[in-house]
């Protein structure tokens, strides 16, 4: 069988440059595959998945060396439009790639643009909605939709075409955990009923492996490091050597001293032969002290029945509440939209209940303007471009002081304590622009830690971002915590931050204040994972594989296990 | 047969003003043809949703009542001379178009006009900017001034005023004197945000090579 | 009661009229409302805006707040045309008959009042149809009309995709200014004037930039889907045209002759009672 994408010796050079992305790969993908690429940030994963659709050379142009062809043809002859007839590509942003005003015109946004007569169009957007499920909301605006449901519109778009490979940039970037899950599944359907070649490019390995995936394809610094079946690939460090996370259960298995065997089929924890496993994961489990919760210090904020409507008779929260401590990192999870964000929002005041109280400190909120609220609760906003308003990384840490008329020589003390305790103070005369979107990211840390407020809250703080970038901020946050005592609250779908990184979790779902409990708990509680749009833990599988009781205890073991293994790596640097 | 009315201005300029704008409509008729990619379709949309949505926001002046500066101005400025004298001149149109339908409900054609011809005059200069290459540098936030402040004065001085009075024969005096304002506070938000925003954002694009860490 | 007009579905015959039927009603009426002074022609048209307004059965509440807003903008400029130039009306109709004298060089005198009662007149017949026209025709055919008229596509999609995006700038703009807000920056009158421009550019910088970071997303999203592709294009929800579609334009257009020719037939556009 021919190959339908095929790389030989292929290198390519961005024009404004000097070295080049991809260097000198060779690659074959056949017709009916399903490939995942994975790789850290800046290896190059993007811009290989950017010549298979045309955007390279067509629209960020630049040098190429060696051979390629799509489907038998030279992509250069095809023109980015002939490839956009056999390529389909589902951005990872879903409202850039919503470009319709309602949902059918976006499926049929690439039929108008080649000539479709309206019935036809017509018809065949009907049958293409079906296909992902969004045929009762055609006629709905994109604000109306979720996360998942757009995706789903952004996937009819390009499936309208009949094309032969479809191409994910990042599916799972944007979504809760289940609705994630259900978007690899539908691609999983896809692949199976039309036979499509798929191509998903993914940092989160373990979600996008829940279906499986013929090959495993790991880029890193511009070249092929592994392209070889899941199973074989688990068998291998090759993951860890690239920063890319490994399944959690591969990763106890390996905690625990398993030899991990390609004949095991590692790559899928349900299916897994573990029988010569069980024996060291308990052992290991039981030789593995869990750390005791902390003991709980001062209540520094309090919610207290607290409901909010937008509009009279649709209650967005319903009678929330809860304490959260001093020196707490916890998060609040919950599918998009249930209410996460109106619940910061309301704490820090730019919405106001319609009942219920909010206390700091034992003093009610009410009466305090955003402002000061501002210096006891800081506000980190999930893009950190939403947030940077001046060009220069001092000036910005600066603001929130100089509008409050601290004199400069204060200012130039704290934001210089600020930016060393966040490892920005090398940098203080640089222009934002040169910083990488993690310390962008650090940035706006910064310049809400400099008023040395009680409570930080952040939204998403590791939305968009590969393991090492995460486990950087994720750390950093950690030690800001441990350091300064500051309390962080973080909203949050990413299950890995919750569990390794927070001691508590609110989960919300529908307006309602679910469970406060520790993560352990959630995500191995199928009930509430299920309302809560999250998924269950694969350490729940292998522990529940393994015979061990309670699961959550086999969770707590694990980060007990990894935060210690943390912190043996850091004294050994 | 307009001269009785007019007062102040005789019919060659109107003729002229009229010209102008045949003259620009059919430069973007030509250049549609040659360099208009889907970025430039696109940042015509974009460029128009942020303008209307800036459409409310306004900065009170405080010391005369009823009176605002309007930041859409400022971005206008800013869009026509990063992306040249279509987008300019379509987002000035459509922009204040769509902005007063949705929000005022009633279009004021002779005040769009102007806008569109501010849009296109500064965007002629987009090249010499050079904000997206990281090259706005004093020389041309002087030029950028003086081109806006020119360009404010044909809009709002010219422009605007003598197409009140052709279309709707409003009195040449109030005409006058409402452009004047509208040139007073456009120059001023203009001159301070938009020379802002450009700076700033010809940092963030621009290239960032010799930086070193300092201790 | 809604701030912005926005469009809403109902079953009329004007919903149901194609998005280029309304928009060269749009276009003529607006043209023919700008050009004319004739009191006859204009009050014709104000009631014939009346009736369409009626028969769109659009709600006050739909269309409330902004018509307030437009009648205090026209009271405003009526009284600004008096001060400005008293006078104005005397010099369009060639005559002077003071009625009262108020101060100074202020006479209030019968052309003026006739002179600002056609400026109001203007007005009015204006605003329904625009009313009328954002109230009763979806956005996503509105593009498709832009088209249909002669626009090249370009541009009609560029409306399109400005309708898309501003509630979501409108979205950012909100959440930008929150959290600038919660860092200290505010919007209160009681700052000087260049640190209210300092409080707007803290909103506007982030907005921007990330817009134009969204430019480019939009772009290649776009590009990928063959946008451009050929020199025309087919639109998912024009509307074809109908027999109502024909006899209003069919009405429009001798409509707009006869205002013509009657605003014109004694070569001045304003119709003169005082002579």
């Amino acid at each position: 069988m021919k190959p339908i994408i095929e790389f030989k010796n292929f290198t390519f050079k961005y024009r404004s440059q000097k070295e080049p992305t991809i260097k000198d790969i060779n690659l074959a993908i056949y017709p009916g595959e399903k490939v995942l690429i994975v790789g850290p940030s800046g290896s190059g994963k993007s811009t290989l998945a950017n010549c298979i659709n045309g955007l390279v050379p067509f629209f960020y142009k630049g040098e190429i060396e060696g051979t390629y062809t799509i489907s038998g043809q030279n992509p250069e002859d095809l023109g980015i439009f002939g490839l956009s007839k056999i390529v389909g590509t589902v951005l990872q942003d879903t409202d850039g790639q919503f470009i319709g005003l309602t949902v059918a015109e976006d499926i049929a946004f690439a039929l108008e643009n080649d000539k479709v007569p309206q019935p036809e169009m017509f018809d065949r957007v009907a049958k293409t909605a079906r296909l992902v499920e969004v045929q009762t909301l055609l006629d709905h605006a994109p604000g109306a939709l979720s996360g998942g449901q757009k995706q789903r519109v952004s996937m009819a778009g390009v499936m309208i075409n009949h094309v032969d490979i479809l191409l994910f940039d990042e599916p799972l970037a944007n979504l809760d955990p289940a609705t994630g899950k259900h978007a690899i599944e539908l691609i999983d359907e896809i692949h199976r009923t039309d036979n499509t070649t798929i191509v998903i490019i993914e940092h989160r390995l373990e979600d996008a492996l829940t279906c499986g995936a013929d090959r495993i394809v790991v880029v890193g610094n511009g070249g092929i490091v592994a392209d070889m079946s899941p199973d074989e690939l688990m068998a291998t460090n090759i993951l860890e050597e690239q920063g890319i996370r490994e399944p959690l259960y591969v990763t106890a298995l390996k905690h625990a001293g398993c030899r991990i065997t390609e004949e095991s089929i590692p790559s899928d924890i349900r299916r897994m032969h573990l029988d010569a496993y069980q024996a060291p994961v308990n052992a290991w489990f039981q030789q593995t002290m869990i750390a005791k919760p902390m003991p709980d210090h001062e209540v520094i904020l309090e919610v207290n029945g607290l409901n909010f409507a937008y509009q009279p008779g649709k209650p967005v929260l319903q009678d929330i509440s809860f304490q959260i401590h001093k020196g707490e990192m916890l998060s609040i999870v919950g599918k998009n939209g249930a209410g996460k964000s109106t619940l910061s929002n309301l704490i820090c005041g730019f919405l106001t209940a319609d009942s219920g109280s909010i206390t700091l400190h034992g003093e009610d909120l009410l009466p305090w303007s955003i402002k000061e609220r501002g210096e006891k609760i800081g506000l980190v906003m999930q893009n950190p471009n939403q947030m940077i308003s001046k060009p220069m990384i001092y000036d910005e840490v600066a603001l929130g002081l100089k509008v409050r008329n601290v004199p400069p020589a204060e200012i130039e003390k704290r934001v210089h304590e600020t930016l060393k305790i966040c490892g920005l103070y090398p940098f203080r005369n640089w222009p934002i622009s040169a910083l990488s979107y993690g310390q962008k990211k650090r940035v706006t840390i910064a310049s809400i830690l400099v008023m040395n407020p009680d409570i930080i809250i952040l939204d998403e703080p590791t939305a968009g971002q590969d393991y090492r970038h995460y486990t950087e901020i994720m750390e950093f946050l950690k030690e800001l915590n441990r350091v300064s005592g500051i309390t962080i609250i973080m909203i949050t779908h990413d299950m890995h931050l919750m569990l390794e990184y927070t001691d508590r979790v609110l989960v919300i779902a529908d307006g309602r204040l679910l469970a406060d409990k520790r993560p352990s708990e959630v995500l191995t509680d199928e009930e509430l994972t299920q309302k809560a749009y999250l998924k269950k833990t694969s350490l729940y599988d292998l522990a529940v594989r393994c015979d061990i009781t309670p699961p959550s205890d086999f969770v707590e073991c694990f980060i007990t296990y990894e935060q210690q293994n943390n912190r043996k790596v850091k004294e050994t640097k | 047969m307009y001269s009785k009315y007019i007062g102040l201005l005789g019919n060659a300029s109107i003729y002229y003003v009229f010209m102008a704008t045949v003259i620009i409509i059919h430069m973007e008729d030509r250049d549609m043809k040659n360099k208009f990619g889907i970025k430039e379709v696109v940042a015509i949309g974009i460029g128009t949703a942020l303008f209307v949505a800036l459409t409310e926001v306004q900065i009170p002046l405080g010391f005369i009542p009823n009176t605002a500066l309007q930041p859409r101005a400022a971005l206008l400025a800013f869009l026509a001379a990063v992306f040249g004298p279509i987008v300019g001149g379509v987002v000035g149109l459509l922009g204040h178009a769509l902005g007063d339908a949705l929000f005022y409900g009633s279009i004021w054609w002779s005040w769009v006009f102007p806008e569109a011809v501010f849009g296109v005059a500064v965007g002629l200069f987009a090249k010499k900017f050079a904000i997206k290459d990281g090259g706005f540098d004093a020389k041309n936030i002087v030029l950028f001034n003086i081109v806006q402040v020119v360009a404010n004065a044909v809009a709002w001085i010219l422009v605007a005023p003598v197409l009140d009075i052709v279309i709707y024969a409003e009195p040449a005096n109030k005409v006058f004197a409402q452009g004047a304002w509208a040139f007073l506070g456009n120059i001023i938000i203009a001159g301070i945000l938009g020379s802002l925003i450009a700076v700033g954002y010809s940092k963030i694009g621009g290239k960032s090579s010799s930086l070193s860490k300092e201790d | 009661m809604s701030r912005v007009l926005s469009y809403e579905e109902k079953d009329t015959w004007i919903h149901r009229l194609s998005g280029v039927t309304k928009l060269i009603f749009f276009l003529l009426w607006s043209i023919t409302s700008m050009i004319t002074y004739d009191t006859r022609v204009l009050l014709v048209m104000l009631f014939l805006s009346l009736v369409i307004f009626a028969m769109s059965k659009t709600k006050w509440k739909q269309v409330g707040t902004v018509f307030k807003f437009i009648m205090l903008f026209l009271c405003i400029n009526l009284i600004a045309i008096f001060f400005f130039s008293p006078g104005q009306g005397s010099k369009i109709y060639g005559t002077e008959t003071p009625l009262w004298h108020l101060f100074g060089p202020y006479t209030i005198t019968k052309e003026q009042l006739f002179y600002e009662f056609n400026v109001m007149l203007k007005y009015l017949t204006v605003i329904p149809a625009v009313f009328m026209f954002i109230v009763t025709t979806n956005p996503s055919e509105f593009a498709a009309s832009m088209n249909k008229v002669g626009i090249h596509y370009n541009i009609g999609y560029a409306v399109a995709i400005a309708l898309r995006y501003i509630p979501d700038v409108q979205d950012d703009f909100t959440k930008i200014k929150h959290a600038q807000e919660a860092r200290g920056i505010e919007m209160s009158r009681k700052a000087s004037l260049t640190n209210r421009v300092k409080s707007i550019a803290a909103i506007i910088f982030p907005l921007v930039f990330s817009s134009m970071e969204r430019i480019d997303v939009v772009s290649n999203a776009m590009e990928l889907r063959g946008f451009g592709k050929h020199k025309k294009r087919t639109w998912y929800s024009a509307k074809p045209f109908k027999r109502n579609d024909y006899l209003t334009l069919a009405f429009t257009i001798l409509f707009t002759i006869i205002a013509f020719l009657i605003t014109f037939r004694d070569g001045s556009r304003f119709y003169n009672p005082f002579i």
